[in-house]
């Protein structure tokens, strides 16, 4: 591989506190050589050439914390490659993927199986997690130490809450002796039964089954609690809700957990349900104005650490059904970026503390050395033209599935070139 | 008489709700019922207003008394009136609605009624076929031709609904005539007071400008009309109610209960009853308290107007 030298670009790498106009120099092996204000026209050999970025910006490679692939089983929904691509498009070069597949990532072999075809059919990083129980099933146990030396970088069950409260604390143990990270999905099972929409004058009004935010906050709550004397690496999923955001605050000094929030619940509130629009059917709900508005406060409070796509290719047949019949969830991890950049480009999140929850937050919190352009890493980065204006099409999408929340939506900033590993592998 | 053309035009292609109506639609079928009432009295009971027409009646969930409504409110205008009972065939085939409206929509009908038990289903519906689609009711959402057919009969003995106190009582949360005649009633000038136990109101139902009570007694206080409705066991999927019997003995509409309304009140309810359980069976056949029967003589001139006007 040939050396590649960028210069004049805003670069931004929270990591390392870099917020500055400067350059970037990826050597033969794919590696940062150097990066910042220091690299200019006087570090690079006058016969090489440059591209000039015109301050363009050089963020590091967005790290989604919650994918969902179809391999094994969902291949007509997504499959690695077609991922990869819609990934790439959307700055995104490292994923952290769902279990919930068919069959369920819950043993080694599989295992094997899922990096075999990661490696060979998918152009970005692919770290994925295994289920907490055996099947999804929320009684048994997987191997968490067994699974993790194959790979595993953390334990979850999807869309699945371990409701059993002794089983919680005895995953809480066992992932503390082993040093394994655990993601809940924080819902009541009961108390959310049949439920599509946030409780509330929407799901009345359209008389869906509610889902009332209590459900969110009491898994919140009794997780925290069990935390409190457990101690293992937690992290909640998502977050909808101003409540919820209540519990955290008052619980983040004397517990260590960290807590996610997809970027429809910061972008979208149930009124955009409007006309029972399924592709807004999503799981958790999209709840009220003030909720949102919350959440926001809450990325910019440093009680909300990660920012997800919560991409779920459906196929359209899924969603062209009554809104009760109607699968949960949204394609969404080409659009990740540029939506969340809608929270910067209205003044209310400061553009490094975006960045920032897309990249070295999830990092951190996963263990990987990823999301961020320290000098001797692999290079993963893109480039961003922040300004850009574009309008979302679903026609327009790379992924298999084209079951956008935003449809239509006008956007500013979109991404321009995809490096990973030093490799361009996206160029508009 | 009933082939007088109106200058009035409805704003609406389809019927899916109250909410899409404006007050001049609601006139417009109100005042195109009335004329149907005497017809429907009368010995020779059939025109041909619709004649050539085909209204197709596609019922998922099971009815007696709106699809029979609907049908002879069909025939009464001359059209060819096909009804589909489809809560056991092409469903459980694993058809989905929209392949279900797409064959119908092949077959040239001017109308479907729909009844679906999934809220929005009519919606679906209307956006994939070329015909009006009349909802029948969906889900726990809207069921338009009732609240419709309520407000008729309540004009028919009041002669108004400004200013008149109404109370909606049960099983609101299930119920989508409640949420219609919310509605409709909210938008004739009515004072409306829902009355449930706290499991069956649904969440903020304030926000739609109604009172709402949890005692029967404060609820009812002043009510010119007390429009009673079924406890609806097919759709409670867990437990929301400790008994029927206690359900009756502070729910049940007994004569106790109705001295809190106004000594003319009367007493209302979309059927089917569930008699000794939301009310007492004396009331309900009372025949200078209940227009119970009436309600069902008035549905099918209701269902008549709007099929008229909405196969136009």
């Amino acid at each position: 591989m040939k050396k590649k030298y960028f210069l004049n670009a805003n670069i931004i790498d929270p990591l390392n506190s870099i917020e500055e106009i400067g350059g970037l120099i990826v050597d033969e092996n794919g590696k940062i050589e150097a990066v910042g204000k220091k690299v200019n026209t006087n570090n690079i050999p006058s016969r090489e050439k440059y591209i000039d970025l015109k301050e363009k910006y050089i963020i590091p490679g967005i790290v989604d914390m919650r994918v969902f692939v179809g391999e094994p089983g969902f291949e007509y929904k997504e499959n690695f490659r077609t991922l990869s691509e819609a990934a790439l498009s959307g700055g995104v070069t490292s994923v952290v993927t769902l279990p919930n597949t068919d069959p369920v990532i819950d043993n080694v072999s599989i295992v094997d199986f899922l990096k075999r075809r990661g490696r060979d059919k998918a152009k970005i990083n692919i770290f994925p997690t295994a289920s907490l129980t055996k099947n999804l099933e929320g009684t048994n146990m997987t191997e968490f130490g067994l699974l993790q030396e194959k790979g595993i970088v953390a334990f979850t069950d999807g869309y699945k809450t371990i409701q059993n409260t002794r089983l919680m604390s005895r995953i809480m143990r066992s992932a503390y002796d082993l040093n394994c990270l655990v993601m809940q999905h924080v819902e009541d099972s009961e108390l959310a039964k049949d439920g599509m929409v946030n409780d509330g004058i929407i799901s009345t009004k359209l008389g869906l089954q509610g889902i009332s935010e209590l459900a969110e906050k009491i898994i919140i709550e009794r997780d925290l609690t069990l935390l409190e004397e457990f101690n293992c690496r937690y992290h909640i999923s998502q977050i909808s809700s101003q409540k919820s955001l209540d519990v955290i605050k008052k619980r983040k000094d004397d517990v260590n957990f960290t807590c996610g929030v997809s970027i429809n619940n910061l972008s979208l509130n149930e009124n955009d349900i409007g006309d029972f629009r399924t592709f807004l059917k999503l799981s958790p709900p999209l709840r009220t104005e003030e909720d949102r508005e919350s959440l926001i406060k809450g990325i910019n409070n440093n009680l909300i650490d990660v920012i997800v796509s919560d991409h779920k290719p459906e196929d359209e047949e899924q969603k062209r059904l009554t809104f009760a019949q109607a699968s949960t969830g949204a394609s969404g991890i080409e659009t990740l970026l540029p939506l969340a950049l809608e929270l910067f480009h209205n003044g209310s999140v400061k553009l490094s503390k975006i960045i920032k929850t897309l990249t070295c937050n999830p990092a951190k919190i996963l263990k990987i050395s990823k999301g961020n352009l320290n000098i001797g890493n692999d290079a993963d980065f893109c480039i961003l033209d922040i300004n850009k204006p574009w309008v979302v099409k679903k026609e327009n999408f790379i992924s298999k599935s084209k079951n956008t929340s935003i449809d239509d939506r006008k956007l500013q900033g979109k991404i321009t070139n995809t490096f990973v590993k030093g490799e361009e592998l996206f160029k508009i | 008489m009933a082939n007088v053309k109106k200058a009035i035009k409805i704003s609406q292609k389809h019927l899916l709700g109250i909410q899409d109506l404006s007050i001049s639609d609601v006139n417009y079928i109100l005042s195109e019922a009335k004329q149907f009432i005497s017809l429907n009295k009368s010995k020779n009971k059939k025109l041909d207003i619709l004649r050539g027409k085909t209204q197709i009646n596609l019922f998922f969930e099971p009815s007696t008394r709106t699809q029979s409504s609907f049908e002879l409110a069909g025939k009464r205008l001359g059209a060819d009136v096909m009804s589909m009972n489809l809560n056991n065939s092409a469903i459980k085939k694993g058809e989905t609605l929209i392949d279900t409206a797409m064959t119908l929509n092949a077959m040239h009908p001017d109308i479907i009624v729909v009844r679906h038990q999934d809220s929005g289903a009519s919606n679906l519906l209307s956006q994939k076929v070329k015909c009006a689609v009349l909802n029948a009711g969906d889900g726990r959402r809207e069921h338009p031709t009732q609240a419709l057919l309520d407000a008729l009969t309540i004009i028919d003995r009041k002669e108004k609904i400004e200013g008149l106190r109404i109370a909606i009582c049960g099983d609101i949360v299930h119920s989508r005539v409640a949420r219609s005649n919310i509605y409709l009633l909210n938008m004739l000038g009515a004072e409306v007071n829902i009355i449930a136990p706290s499991n069956l109101m649904p969440k903020n139902i304030d926000k739609l400008g109604v009172n709402s009570f949890s005692d029967m007694e404060k609820g009812l206080k002043d009510c010119d009309i007390v429009m009673m409705l079924r406890l609806q066991n097919e759709r409670m999927t867990s437990s929301f109610l400790s008994s029927n019997r206690e359900y009756y003995e502070y729910y049940g509409l007994t004569p106790d209960k109705l001295e809190f309304a106004k000594d003319d009140a009367l007493i209302m309810h979309p059927g089917p009853m569930n008699r000794g359980i939301e009310i007492d069976t004396r009331l309900a056949d009372d025949i200078n308290k209940s227009v119970i029967k009436e309600q069902v003589e008035l549905g099918v001139a209701v269902r008549m107007a709007c099929l008229k006007i909405f196969c136009e």
